[in-house]
């Protein structure tokens, strides 16, 4: 840092300072979502109760209520948020391109193809469906990357594509040849759900992230480097191509482990990345990763209670609660990708 | 166009007649193969002297004409729409789809269907409207955004931030009302079988003027993919040739969904193969793709119908099917090219 001149490293200081304040406050978010996800539903407890219950001083009934029915869900929405935020993030910055997302290598759809199958055709649910899920969604990334010779960004992209719109019509086909009641069952998990989740599936999915997480973060940071082209960042002493392949690996493991649980959320992985861009004024992982667990956590949140009587998937919402925030920030002034 | 390098004439001329035969042998197949198997000159006797009291005359004038018709129109409008929107938005991922053209049409027909108890030709109307309002809606907030016009990026991400929404509001529709998700997921997965020569004569003038507005842009086009500047430099209009390209797609794109259902793949795939038969410049890949996309849908559609007999795979599926392993085919030989 030494050779930076004065105003540069101020430049520096004041993005990390802008950087930590917006984490701060999305992690603030974040408890609040919490509390309220733990708080309200068929019976609505007060936040003081679930202080109660979290500590294991409160009654049974409310203990099971929250502790069994609503705390895995909430740590589902959680860490499946974080993880695609993390994924698209990790991808559009790789790729080069703001329609990257885990859809685009072909994550999500085949995660939905499998998920149909599984549920349609061999009847799988649970821990069964999430193992099913997860072995799918690993081959299909797998064979696109394979697949696409030499690994470099548009040619992935492209084959990636290609697997998608062939797990998209599986799924649409699947959804034909069976009884309308199965298939709308389907349609739920294809959007993308947290009502089945519980804690064999959130413990899953928090080992995955516990592995995952920290070393998206750790290697995110050469992302920057790899930003500024393949000749500067090798000139700068990086193994491209090893760095870019294990960046792929690592948000393709991370969007894979999310919807193996919660089922092809969209949107939550595209539109995470840009917010933080907007919010922190650079390419920042972990508010990323935060902005897609709040999210999850409010579309989740408002899925339950929008239409009463209906328990509308969270991918439902991701959408109508992700697009007009994501065409707020474009309609702002000076709005930088 | 100084900038681009002088195009080869000849060959090109040549692949393009190639193509056109293809298209033709398509379509004769399509007028051949079914569940009911009908020798080559009883297809050509239907054609050139029709007796509407021969059932086989039938078949072909009433049922696998209309449906070959509306699935040239179809495949043209889905491919030279792809065309355009690479164009438009410089980004190799463009589809049809991007400006958020078959989720407003899903939206439409699933309100169509569970509000109004919509039924069959009425449905196209639907498509149509749904598509195009959707469409100028993006552009519009795009070119908001992008203060000097809609820039590939703000078109991008307004397009996708649409289509989300709209997504979401179809499948939260269709979760509530299980009689409108029986009829929409058939609709939904795109296909050509039961289309007549209503469902053409709906569709073929917007498919027609599409064509024309974009083969006549196909110069701005070259333009736009030299970067903006280059092209003002150039002396163009490039908001004019950015909003008439939209247009293009509008008319295509919701045509063509109108049709066949949203059959999202295809045009993807024809804007590929299109750019590597004719190279970069817009004057022949639009011709290209206005000849492979009607003889993809087709092939697909015989296929659809030869392959799980006496049933049939809808056309959405196969394209897919057989569009995907093409892709990877394709970006792996041109890679091969390079080296």
């Amino acid at each position: 840092m030494s050779a930076l001149s004065t105003p540069v490293k101020g430049q520096f200081r004041r993005a990390r300072a802008r950087q930590a304040g917006v984490t701060g406050v999305l992690a603030l978010l974040i408890v609040v979502l919490a509390v309220c996800g733990l708080a309200f539903g068929k019976a609505s407890v007060s936040p003081a109760e679930v202080l109660a219950a979290v500590l294991g001083r409160g009654d049974a009934m409310t203990e099971f209520v929250i502790l069994e029915l609503r705390m895995p869900r909430m740590v589902t929405a959680l860490l499946a948020g974080a993880c695609l935020g993390l994924s698209g993030a990790v991808l559009q910055s790789l790729l080069r391109n703001p329609l990257a997302s885990p859809d685009i290598i072909g994550v999500t759809n085949s995660a939905g193809a499998a998920g149909v199958v599984g549920l349609i055709a061999f009847g799988l649910s649970g821990l069964r469906l999430t193992g099913a899920v997860l072995v799918g969604t690993l081959a299909a990334t797998t064979a696109v990357y394979l697949l696409s010779r030499r690994r470099a960004g548009h040619q992935l992209v492209i084959v990636g594509i290609g697997v998608s719109a062939l797990c998209v019509s599986v799924v649409s086909y699947m959804l034909t040849r069976t009884d309308v009641r199965d298939a709308q069952e389907a349609l739920v998990w294809i959007n993308g759900s947290l009502g089945r989740a519980g804690w064999d599936t959130s413990l899953t999915l928090a080992v995955c992230a516990a592995v995952l997480v920290p070393v998206a973060l750790a290697y995110g940071r050469r992302l920057s480097v790899l930003e500024l082209g393949d000749d500067p960042a090798a000139a700068l002493g990086e193994r491209v191509g090893r760095t870019r392949t294990l960046l792929l690996g690592l948000a393709a493991a991370l969007a894979a482990s999310a919807v193996a649980v919660v089922g092809p959320v969209p949107f939550v992985a595209l539109v995470s990345a840009p917010i933080a861009r907007r919010v922190t004024g650079s390419l920042a992982l972990l508010p990323s990763a935060l902005i897609g667990a709040v999210i999850l956590l409010a579309s989740d949140l408002v899925a339950q209670f929008a239409i009463p009587g209906v328990p509308l998937p969270a991918g439902v919402v991701t959408g109508v609660v992700g697009a007009p925030y994501l065409l707020w920030l474009l309609l702002r002034p000076a709005f930088r990708l | 166009m100084p900038i681009l390098p002088q195009t080869r004439f000849g060959p090109l001329a040549l692949g393009l007649l190639a193509l056109a035969a293809a298209l033709v042998a398509a379509a004769a197949l399509s007028l051949a193969v079914g569940a009911n198997a009908l020798p080559p000159h009883t297809v050509w006797e239907a054609l050139t002297q029709y007796d509407p009291a021969n059932p086989h005359h039938l078949v072909v004038v009433e049922k696998r004409l209309p449906r070959t018709l509306v699935g040239v129109t179809a495949g043209l409008g889905l491919a030279v729409a792809g065309v355009v929107m690479q164009g438009l938005t410089r980004n190799p991922l463009a589809d049809p789809g991007l400006l958020s053209v078959n989720s407003g049409a899903s939206l439409s027909v699933v309100v169509a269907i569970s509000v109004f108890g919509v039924q069959g030709g009425g449905r196209v109307w639907f498509a149509f409207a749904g598509a195009a309002l959707v469409t100028v809606l993006v552009y519009g907030i795009a070119s908001v955004a992008g203060r000097g016009g809609a820039s590939p990026v703000t078109l991008v991400l307004a397009g996708a931030a649409v289509s989300a929404a709209l997504t979401s509001i179809v499948t939260a529709i269709l979760l509530t009302d299980r009689a409108a998700f029986d009829q929409m997921r058939f609709w939904q997965v795109g296909g050509l079988a039961a289309r007549d020569f209503a469902v053409l004569w709906q569709t073929l003038p917007g498919i027609a003027a599409g064509f024309v507005i974009a083969f006549g842009i196909s110069r701005g086009l070259n333009g736009l993919a030299m970067g903006e500047e280059v092209a003002r430099g150039l002396g163009q209009r490039v908001g004019l040739v950015r909003a008439l390209a939209a247009l293009t797609v509008v008319l295509l794109c919701g045509s063509a969904t109108a049709a066949a259902g949203p059959i999202s793949f295809a045009g993807l795939i024809v804007a590929h193969v299109a750019a590597r038969l004719a190279g970069p410049d817009h004057r022949w890949t639009i011709p290209y793709a206005a000849l492979a996309g009607p003889t993809l849908l087709l092939a697909c559609d015989v296929l659809g119908r030869v392959v799980v007999r006496p049933g049939e795979l809808q056309v959405g599926v196969v394209v897919a099917a057989v569009g995907a392993p093409l892709l990877v085919v394709l970006v792996r030989l041109r890679e091969r090219g390079r080296r």
